[in-house]
Order: structure tokens, then C-alpha cells, then sequence
């Protein structure tokens, strides 16, 4: 504090002796820290644009939806009828499309990406976990249109000839199995979909396994645990980061458009069946936003369009949610 | 002591800034002249550049023609195939000099160019298309016969196995299959599901009422593959399968394609005679705007499902240079521009209409 004082008088000695305006700006808090100040103002700036960046776009959805939200209101969404030749609209055949093609995506790519993981964290020889990492996160710097070329002229054939027979003659007498093998459908997009959602989910929780301090492994050992009882306690412990992986893969899954579109066989009917065709909301907007004139049907798309944002967000929100719950409760055995 | 420092050096700076404020700002005048003026001065002056968009169909021959005459004339297109759809919306907007669709603009579309641009549309037709029905059968070839009912059914979900009584009534020589058909469709909203489902509408009561015309449908069965080249790729790996795309994927592709009864009673294959012999069929009921389908012609060699592509155009345009290089573009392209058509697999205009283009194009004028 005195030297503060003292650096104030002398400051005031000094500003006798020059101009009126360099006082302010001297004496000024912005004056003394004005990169500071800058600095500070335009990285809140560009927060705050992010944030009306998001709110601009919900906003112009919601206005350009009005005719199709007055015209069908809630319906809308248990609709399941979409003929654009009587101009009649509803939107669960996409909602269900593209939750269904997401969690059965999920379902088979979280053991994988988990399993990955872990081989990478606890059992890859120092040499071999670079290129496999890289491997890894090579599937995700494929472009989506690749995977969708991918899926329609080597997978689906495969599907069609090898996959959905023999599932659907030892397994048909499960609801998931049923109907005639047409390759293109949920399956399809489902494993199109985990293909493309294993990086993310991988790469994730190996940062997260690593993340965790080797003392924990240590002690597990030196407890007498077995390498595979360690690996339940890591594993135990990079829960919440794993969770927040998964549901950041699950986003991706949703908003999914080019390869899902190429494969999914674009029906927009509601069937539990994997081999049927399905519909994404994010597939629709792409295959008929080019063609749609009127202006009902336009609008009813772009309400497609919130519809994917407001579910984005909200599953987004249940992500966090979810984080913190599991992060509390495992801060909270901790300190226990 | 730092403090002086650095009050010195600021006032020292602001000093500095003071005396060269009028050189910068001079400076800064000089560069910004020469940056907008290198960039896009130079450009705009030298040669005249007219923006279209629209139709996905025809954009192969056009870019043909406008690489063609580009060379020959310096004048540069830019065209955009964002869809018909999205073309008639630019044209409405007024955001581009030409439009181009698959289908006729309809009354409503027109009536809202002329509130918004003070003008009149013209349609010109360019090209014609061939909408082919293409399929999967083991060892069944090009030229499987098919009526329009039959046809309607199929699309319908009706008409469920290849050995149907019906097809093989009408198909004697060949061996059909018992097993399931399934049906193939666009699922991105185009021209050319617009073209078929007009033909199904037209032919079939119960298609009319079920599902009826439009660039994208409501359909009963089937998959839907994204573009021509997702509906080709479905009917080639799937056997049994059952489509319809433009006359050229069907050729590229080798896949074999149906002979279809014409309203005359004939069988006919999509040639590129009997798709110009349709457009000629339908002569005699042309309006005068130029908006007219095609499909289920007259004329014994009619193709049945087949149509037109317009060029939208405004009557009366603001810019002089502009409305020129369209008008004498639009003749080239309708006279030497159709001979590169064919190999594009586009059935060229018959001369009727080339000539009924030409009236319409002379109608084109200046604010």
C-alpha cells in the first residue's frame, strides 16, 4: 500500500508537467491497464455474440415457422402424416428417425469407443498407442458424404445379402429383426452412425482415462487388486467424463445429414423393425428444402428445423445435467 | 521513473500519429482505391456477367452451352443448379438475371413476380427429358413392357411380385421371377419425381387420389435414394428392384429400361424421337405461355414420360447490355446450342417449338 501511495504522489508530480488529457488517461483505471481493458472487452464481446448468435437463429427458425405452427400447432409433432402434395405435416416419423438411428448408434459404439479406450490407456505398448490413436482419430476427419458413399454401395449390399438374412433367420422372432432385407435403412444408418460417433467417444474417454493419476492405479495394486478390478475403479472414476463423451457423440449423431440421408432409405414411417426404412428431421430438411415452394411446406420444414435445435439444446442440457450430477457424487465419495 | 518512461513515449506516439494523420489517411485512400479497383473494377468493365440458378436436370447442357458461348462471345454465366425450386424463389426475389425449372411457374408464382419486379415471366423451353422406368430383374432386359395401370400399381404397393398375372400377360416371351418387387424413388424433392408422379396422376384415378403430382410425395412404398444417382444405385445392387430416373443415369449406368403403352396403344421406348415426337404431339394444345406437361402425348411414337425444361426469363428488363446478351444467347442456344443435346443424352425441341421460343424471345424488352 505505501508503495502504491508513493508511486500516486509521484505520478501527480510528473502530471503537472504534462498536457490535461494524458492526466485522465493516466489516472484512469483504463489508462494503467488499457490492454487489459481491451482485451478483456473483446473476448466478453465475443462471448456475448455467441450467445446472440444462438438466440438469432432460434428466433429467425420461429418466426419462419409461424404459418406451420399456427396452421397445425401441436399436432405437428404426433403428426405422422408428411404429403406435401395436400400440404398436410407432422413430424414424428423424423423425430422418431432420428432419436431411434441415434440410440441404437449409441448403444453399439459405447462399449467399442470404452473398450478402446481402456486398451489404449492400460494395455497399449507405448509404440503402438500413436498410430492407433491416430487411426482413431482419422475415422473422424473423414468427410461425411465418404461414409455415406461407403454405406450405400459396400455396406448395404453386405447388409442385404449376408447381415439381414441371417439375423432375421435366427433372430426374427424379435421385433428388431423382422421384414424383408433391404440393406438401406435403420441398420444402415445406425452403423453408419457408430462408425462415425467412435472417435469422438474414443478420443474423449482415453483423455479422460489418462487424465486420471496413476497414484490411483498404484494404490489399487498395492491393495492387491487384480489388473482387471484397477481397471473398474479408473473407470469408476472417469465416469462423468465418459458420460459428457457419449452424449457429445449422441449430438453428433442427431445432426448427422449427408452420410444418414444416403442410407437410411428415407421412408417416413414408424417401425421398431432395424430393417425398415426410416427418416432423420435433419434428412428431410436436407432432401426437400431445395424443392419446396410453397410456402406452408417451407415453413413447416424450418419448424422441422426448430424442432432439431430445441432437441439439440435440450439434450445438450441433459448432458451438463447429467455431468455435474455424477461429478458431485463422485467429488462427494471422494472427500468421503 | 518508468511511469515518465512511458508517459513520454506516448505523448510522443500521439506526436507522431498527429503530424502523419493526413499521409495515412492518404495512404490509406490511395490502397483501398486500388484494392477495390484491382479486384473488381477491371472485371466488371471489361465483360458483361449474367447469374442464374435453378434447375438440377438440365444443368449439364447448359453449363455445355455457357462454356460454349462464353468462348464465343467473352460473356460469362454464373449458374447455380440449387433446384427448381429454389430457382422460381431467386426469380420471385429478382436475385438473378435467368431462373430455371423443371416445372411451370404456377399462376400464384407469376402473380408474385409481377408484384415484386413489375414484370411478366416468360418460359422458354430449352431441352426435353426422358424420365425412364428402370429395373432389376435377372434375366430380363431392356424393353420389359409395362401399362400405365400396371405402372401405377406398382408404385402403388398393388401389384406386389414380378410374376404378377398382369405383367406376364403383357410380357409373353419372358421369364419373370416370383419374387417381391421393390420400389425405388427420389427422396429429395425434383423435377423429375414431378414429371413421373404428373404421368401417374394423369393415367391413374387412384393415384390421383391416393397421392397426386408434386416434387416430392407421399409415397406408398419403397426406398427413397437421394439424387438420380441414389435411385440408379438402389435398382442396381438391389434385385428385383424397380425405379425411375432421367434417360441418361439409366444409359451411363447400363441398366435396362421398360417399354411403356403410349395413349395411342403402342409400346414405346425412350428414344430420343419418340421424347421430341411427344413434345411435337402435344402441338396443337400448346398455350400460348409456353407452360405445358407433356406427359401422355398423343402420336403413335410418343414417349409417355417425358417434359420440358424451361428457361425463366424476365419481359422486361432493367439493364440494356443485359437483356441483349440473354435474347441473342437464347437464339444461339436454340439453334447451335441443341446440336450438342443428344450427346447429353436431351432430347433436342422439335422445330415447332423452337420457333414458338423465338416469338416468345423477341418479346423480351427494356424498362
Amino acid at each position: 500500500m505505501p508503495n502504491e501511495q508513493n508511486s500516486n504522489q509521484q505520478q501527480g508530480n510528473i502530471d503537472d508537467s504534462v498536457s490535461a488529457a494524458d492526466t485522465v488517461l493516466l489516472k484512469s483505471k483504463i489508462g494503467r491497464n488499457l490492454g487489459d481493458f481491451v482485451f478483456n472487452n473483446i473476448t466478453r464481446l465475443f462471448a456475448f455474440l455467441l450467445f446472440v448468435l444462438v438466440v438469432l437463429m432460434g428466433y429467425m427458425m420461429y418466426r419462419q415457422s409461424i404459418p406451420a405452427i399456427e396452421k397445425f400447432g401441436w399436432k405437428f409433432i404426433i403428426n405422422t402424416d408428411w404429403d406435401p402434395v395436400l400440404e398436410n405435416f407432422g413430424a414424428l416419423p423424423f423425430i422418431f428417425g432420428t432419436i431411434y438411428s441415434s440410440i441404437i448408434a449409441l448403444i453399439i459404439a459405447l462399449p467399442l469407443s470404452v473398450g478402446i479406450a481402456v486398451f489404449l490407456t492400460e494395455f497399449t505398448p507405448k509404440w503402438l498407442e500413436g498410430p492407433l490413436s491416430m487411426l482413431v482419430e482419422l475415422l473422424a476427419a473423414i468427410p461425411s458424404i465418404v461414409y455415406g458413399l461407403f454405406g450405400m454401395f459396400v455396406m448395404a449390399p453386405w447388409l442385404r445379402q449376408v447381415v439381414e438374412p441371417v439375423l432375421g433367420d435366427h433372430l426374427g422372432f424379435i421385433f428388431l429383426f423382422q421384414g424383408p432385407p433391404y440393406g438401406l435403412g435403420m441398420l444402415a444408418a445406425a452403423l453408419i452412425l457408430t462408425v462415425m460417433i467412435l472417435p469422438i467417444i474414443t478420443s474423449i474417454s482415453r483423455d479422460v482415462l489418462k487424465s486420471i493419476p496413476n497414484s490411483q492405479r498404484e494404490a489399487s495394486y498395492a491393495l492387491g487388486a487384480t489388473k482387471w478390478e484397477t481397471i473398474k475403479i479408473i473407470l469408476e472414476g472417469g465416469k462423468s467424463g465418459i458420460l459428457g463423451a457419449t452424449l457429445l457423440g449422441l449430438g453428433r449423431a442427431i445432426g448427422e445429414t449427408m452420410a444418414v440421408t444416403m442410407v437410411i432409405g428415407n421412408n417416413p414411417q414408424i417401425s421398431a423393425s432395424l430393417f425398415e426404412p426410416g427418416y432423420t428431421m435433419a434428412s428431410v430438411i436436407a432432401n426437400e428444402f431445395t424443392e419446396a415452394t410453397s410456402n406452408l411446406y417451407l415453413s413447416s420444414l424450418i419448424e422441422i428445423a426448430l424442432l432439431l435445435f430445441i432437441l439439440t439444446i435440450v439434450l445438450n442440457s441433459l448432458a451438463r445435467l447429467v455431468v455435474w450430477s455424477v461429478t458431485k457424487k463422485y467429488v462427494k465419495g471422494a472427500t468421503l | 521513473m518508468e511511469i515518465l518512461d512511458r508517459n513520454i513515449i506516448l505523448q510522443n506516439y500521439v506526436v507522431i500519429n498527429k503530424n502523419n494523420k493526413g499521409d495515412t489517411m492518404k495512404i490509406k485512400i490511395y490502397l483501398f482505391t486500388l484494392i477495390v479497383f484491382g479486384a473488381f473494377g477491371f472485371n466488371s468493365f471489361a465483360q458483361l456477367k449474367l447469374n442464374g440458378a435453378g434447375a438440377t436436370f438440365p444443368y449439364v447442357i447448359y453449363s455445355k452451352w455457357f462454356d460454349e458461348y462464353h468462348k464465343k462471345t467473352g460473356i460469362e454465366f454464373n449458374y447455380q443448379s440449387i433446384g427448381s425450386g429454389g430457382g422460381i424463389k431467386q426469380v420471385i426475389e429478382g436475385t438473378v438475371d435467368f431462373g430455371a425449372s423443371d416445372a411451370p411457374m404456377t399462376d400464384e408464382q407469376i402473380k408474385q413476380v409481377k408484384n415484386k419486379q413489375k414484370t411478366d415471366i416468360l418460359h422458354i423451353p430449352t431441352v426435353l427429358g426422358a424420365v425412364v422406368v428402370t429395373y432389376n430383374v435377372k434375366g430380363i432386359g431392356k424393353g420389359l413392357k409395362l401399362t400405365p395401370d400396371i405402372l401405377a400399381d406398382i408404385f402403388l404397393g398393388k401389384i406386389k411380385k414380378w410374376n404378377d398375372s398382369r405383367i406376364k400377360k403383357i410380357n409373353s416371351g419372358m421369364k419373370l421371377p416370383d419374387e417381391p418387387i421393390f420400389v425405388a424413388h427420389r427422396s429429395d424433392g425434383s423435377g423429375t419425381t414431378n414429371i413421373f408422379t404428373g404421368y401417374l396422376t394423369k393415367v391413374s384415378k387412384t393415384w390421383a387420389s391416393k397421392v397426386g403430382q408434386g416434387t416430392s410425395v407421399r409415397w406408398p412404398v419403397g426406398l427413397g435414394g437421394k439424387g438420380n444417382e441414389g435411385v440408379t444405385g438402389i435398382v442396381k445392387q438391389t434385385e428385383g428392384s424397380v425405379g425411375y430416373v432421367e434417360l441418361a443415369y439409366a444409359e451411363k449406368n447400363k441398366l435396362p429400361y421398360a417399354a411403356l403403352k403410349n395413349k395411342a396403344g403402342n409400346f414405346v421406348l425412350p428414344t430420343f424421337e419418340a421424347v421430341s415426337a411427344a413434345a411435337a404431339g402435344f402441338m396443337k394444345d400448346i398455350p400460348e405461355d409456353l407452360r405445358v406437361e407433356i406427359t401422355d402425348a398423343d402420336g403413335k411414337d410418343s414417349y409417355p414420360i417425358s417434359g420440358f425444361t424451361w428457361i425463366l426469363v424476365y419481359k422486361n428488363m432493367k439493364d440494356k447490355n443485359k437483356a441483349k446478351a440473354i435474347v441473342d444467347f437464347l437464339k444461339w442456344a436454340l439453334t447451335d446450342g441443341e446440336k450438342y443435346a443428344q450427346d447429353l443424352y436431351y432430347a433436342p425441341l422439335p422445330k415447332e417449338v423452337v420457333e414458338l421460343d423465338k416469338k416468345k424471345i423477341a418479346q423480351i424488352s427494356i424498362k
